[in-house]
């Protein structure tokens, strides 16, 4: 491989998933002569983007495999409703319009889109899903930016930035096992969160931490994140926020990505290891809230909660890829899932008194809520009372953490001196600039692809 | 669909655990037409399985697009693990069903196989003697042609239709309309299952980049296959029904046909070994990578040498071209039950049957 060392690059990328390429692209485009620094091995390459599906994207009309229009307003209603308007609305406004811009951007430089998947038409109006998913746009992103001559270190870690006098000069990083110090004119910072980082996790959250699962890569362990805050760059987000879903507890630790997750909630009831319901699961549509039951679980005795279906339930969702527990009987189910039986029966009584008659349709909002029930199932609630009965284990799975580096317009980072003449961040480890709280699908591809461009083309102006 | 799980080989075990992956994921939807026909199910048949396996066209975009590839606990590989339920499936269905795995995995049997047919040819010319007939009727007279040919050609066609009659059953598949044919035909001419879904093509000879090199090499190789058999076919209408038997000067049907059809085969085929020979491997059926091999060079060598023939006309390499360009016809007819070549019938008839499940 290329000697990193030796050499002064004018631009540094420290992580390669989707904002690092972007930023990595933008450079080389621009004629800088660029270093993607990656983590993981060449087959974990780009990093959380892997396992990314689509992005979501404003258009004032059809666009690309985009139906309809979805503005400016829709589109921040939308984010400020999943924060509860914790998030910078300048920040968020300025992403939000770029996006558009940035779809045929992504498209010219090899990144290939589908229309909706099966089981996701709720979302063809608003998100542009990636032909073979995110992978797939990871490997066009390596090929373009191999094409412009762009540099690629894999299992290289970067264990510290070192910024003089507000000015980056270089870093140190393992690179194949071997610790050097490789200089450079401008870095770009684009390498996550720290989900992996479990002992950070259970710092911020607490002991419960270590029963969460991470969805996605392993090798998000907030280093460079780490090594920013103790220098003293400014951090924007709540060290307890992040991404969480409720997944399949049986999923391994890390990186078990989209196939783990369950879309059974609102046709189901979720009980607690008690066999107690904790929360309405049938809210809203789930697209709209996947994303509130990681922390919902989260918040449950030993970090897990159990989504009970019967029969006539079980094709209403995607399948997911294990499959449930299932028993003829409600104790039945109770034993195999290590639930207390009589509970769990005493749940399903009350809940099955409580429903009523009523159309019953799972693709959209049916008013077939519960009466006198609590906490209530406000849509989709029917009887549980067809055997065979089906139980899923649901744990906490966290795909990203928004504590981060605060950004400005320029996607650069600052310490309390003022901003670092040649620091920028993007993605997931500045997305907390954006999201206060909870999130959007789709809407982390768009913040890193948006910052990841900006960051490239501030990088290599400063370095022209 | 039925919940038929009888046991069958692994390979069909494999092919539905990982299936069962995809179906939670679905990224892949819009590369080819295995990933819709496998999310309109949520249990998989070993049939179900079979269908799938048989109308996957091995592009790869899917294994290169994929997050779950090894070293991932899931070890995902779905252009492998559908290889290797298709060329079993091949062999089950084979009749007579001894030969059934023979060629598919040997190609050292495909070469001993075009020896033997060569020789075959060499001897009867040799015993034959000079004939009667003009061009190359002179060496061996259109009467012990037709002798050697007709069965030759009618008993593949008798066994690939037993063969397809068997995988027809296992599916499920209904009773055929002209529409599903006419789709199935459509698919085929523009190999839209190597189209990679928006015609960037397959990850096949270099890596996740894709290309249209293999598509294109195959587009060869199948019309410069039809060519040639149109071409023979013209030339036996004009032997029994107009009375104008060969040699055929180039303006004619059967050489305008012919010419361009050999070239087609020929390079077709060079290019589809070239490809191989770059492609991974363990994205195929691997334990039939030979068998694979030789009988793509077999069809190269089957154009190659006709045309090579045409061109000896006249001189005294007509004889020995002859029985080589005769000796490869043969062996390619009798082996295309028993080899790679087979895919044409079962693809054409999973197209067929994909058809009748969309509409």
């Amino acid at each position: 491989m290329t000697l990193l060392t030796g050499t002064v690059w004018d631009v540094i990328v420290a992580g390669g998933g989707n904002a690092g390429l972007c930023a990595a692209i933008e450079a080389a485009e621009a004629g800088a002569r660029v270093l993607i620094l990656d983590a993981a091995p060449r087959p974990y390459r780009g990093g959380n983007s892997r396992h990314t599906r689509n992005f979501r994207c404003m258009h004032r009309g059809p666009l690309s495999v985009l139906t309809g229009s979805y503005e400016e307003e829709e589109y921040f209603d939308d984010l400020l409703r999943v924060t509860k308007g914790k998030t910078d609305e300048d920040l968020a406004r300025m992403t939000i319009r770029m996006s558009e811009d940035c779809l045929p951007w992504m498209e010219a430089h090899g990144v290939r889109f589908q229309p909706s998947l099966s089981g996701t038409l709720s979302l063809s109006r608003t998100n542009a899903f990636f032909l073979g998913g995110g992978k797939a746009l990871v490997n066009a992103y390596y090929n373009t930016a191999e094409d412009l001559g762009v540099t690629v270190a894999y299992e290289a870690n970067v264990a510290h930035i070192v910024v003089e006098n507000g000015h980056f000069t270089g870093l140190d990083a393992e690179v194949d096992g071997q610790a050097q110090r490789i200089e450079g004119r401008a870095l770009v910072i684009a390498s996550g969160g720290f989900q992996s980082n479990i002992d950070w996790l259970a710092d911020a959250w607490g002991p419960a931490a270590r029963n969460f699962l991470i969805r996605g890569t392993p090798y998000n362990r907030g280093r460079v994140l780490r090594d920013m805050l103790d220098q003293g760059a400014e951090s924007v987000g709540d060290p307890t926020q992040c991404h969480a879903v409720a997944i399949d507890g049986r999923a391994a630790q890390f990186d078990a990505g989209i196939v783990t997750r369950l879309d059974c909630v609102p046709f189901s009831i979720v009980v607690n290891k008690t066999g107690r319901r904790f929360y309405d699961e049938g809210e809203d549509v789930w697209p709209k809230r996947y994303a509130i039951w990681g922390r919902l679980v989260a918040a449950e005795p030993d970090q897990v909660g159990y989504a009970i279906i019967d029969a006539k339930a079980l094709t209403d969702f995607m399948p997911s890829v294990f499959p449930p527990e299932t028993a003829d009987t409600i104790e039945g189910l109770a034993q195999k899932l290590g639930l207390p039986g009589n509970a769990l029966r005493e749940t399903i009584d009350a809940y099955n008194a409580a429903c009523r008659p009523g159309p019953f349709d799972g693709s959209d909002l049916d008013g077939l809520s519960t009466e006198g029930l609590a906490p209530p199932k406000t849509n989709w609630a029917r009887p549980i009372n067809e055997p065979p009965f089906y139980g899923y284990t649901l744990r906490p799975g966290v795909t990203f953490t928004y504590l981060g580096l605060k950004v400005d317009r320029t996607a650069r980072v600052s310490t309390a001196a003022g901003p670092l003449d040649n620091v920028w961040a993007a993605g997931e480890t500045m997305a907390g600039s954006i999201l206060g709280e909870g999130y959007l699908a789709g809407f982390g591809m768009t913040i890193g692809t948006v910052f990841g461009r900006i960051a490239g083309q501030e990088a290599a102006s400063h370095v022209a | 669909m039925s919940l038929d799980h009888s046991p069958r080989p692994d390979a069909i075990a494999e092919a539905r655990r990982q299936s069962e992956i995809c179906n939670a994921c679905r990224y892949c939807e819009g590369y080819c037409d295995v990933f819709p026909a496998m999310f309109r199910e949520r249990v998989f048949s070993d049939g179900d399985i079979t269908q799938l396996a048989n109308l996957c066209h091995n592009c790869r975009g899917c294994y290169y697009a994929c997050q779950y590839t090894e070293p991932h606990e899931f070890a995902l590989n779905i252009p492998a693990a559908l290889a290797n339920v298709r060329a079993e499936s091949w062999e089950r269905y084979a009749w007579p069903s001894a030969v059934g795995g023979l060629f598919q995995k040997s190609g050292a049997a495909i070469a001993a196989g075009l020896v033997l047919g060569i020789a075959a040819l060499f001897f009867t010319i040799a015993a034959l003697g000079q004939s009667e007939g003009a061009g190359f009727y002179a060496h061996l007279s259109h009467t012990a042609m037709v002798a050697i040919f007709a069965p030759a050609f009618l008993f593949p066609v008798l066994a690939l239709a037993i063969g397809v009659r068997r995988f027809w059953a296992e599916i499920g598949g209904g009773a055929i309309r002209w529409a599903d044919i006419r789709e199935a035909a459509r698919r085929t001419a523009t190999m839209k299952n190597l189209s990679g879904g928006q015609g960037q093509g397959c990850n096949f000879e270099n890596g996740d980049r894709f290309s249209n090199a293999r598509r294109h090499a195959h587009q060869a190789v199948l019309w410069g296959f039809l060519l040639c058999f149109a071409s023979t076919a013209s030339g036996t209408i004009l032997h029994y029904v107009l009375d104008m038997p060969a040699p055929y000067g180039f303006f004619s049907l059967p050489k305008l046909l012919g010419v361009p059809g050999g070239i087609l085969l020929s390079v077709g085929a060079a290019g589809l070994a070239t490809l191989k020979l770059k492609a991974d491997p363990q994205l195929g059926a691997t334990r039939r990578w030979g068998g694979e091999m030789a009988f793509t060079l077999l069809l190269g060598f089957t154009g190659l040498s006709g045309l090579l023939l045409y061109a000896a006309t006249g001189t005294g390499l007509v004889a020995p071209l002859l029985a080589l360009h005769l000796g490869a016809v043969l062996t390619l007819f009798l082996l295309t039950p028993y080899s790679k070549m087979a895919h044409g019938a079962y693809r054409f008839a999973a197209l067929v049957r994909d058809a009748q499940a969309r509409r």
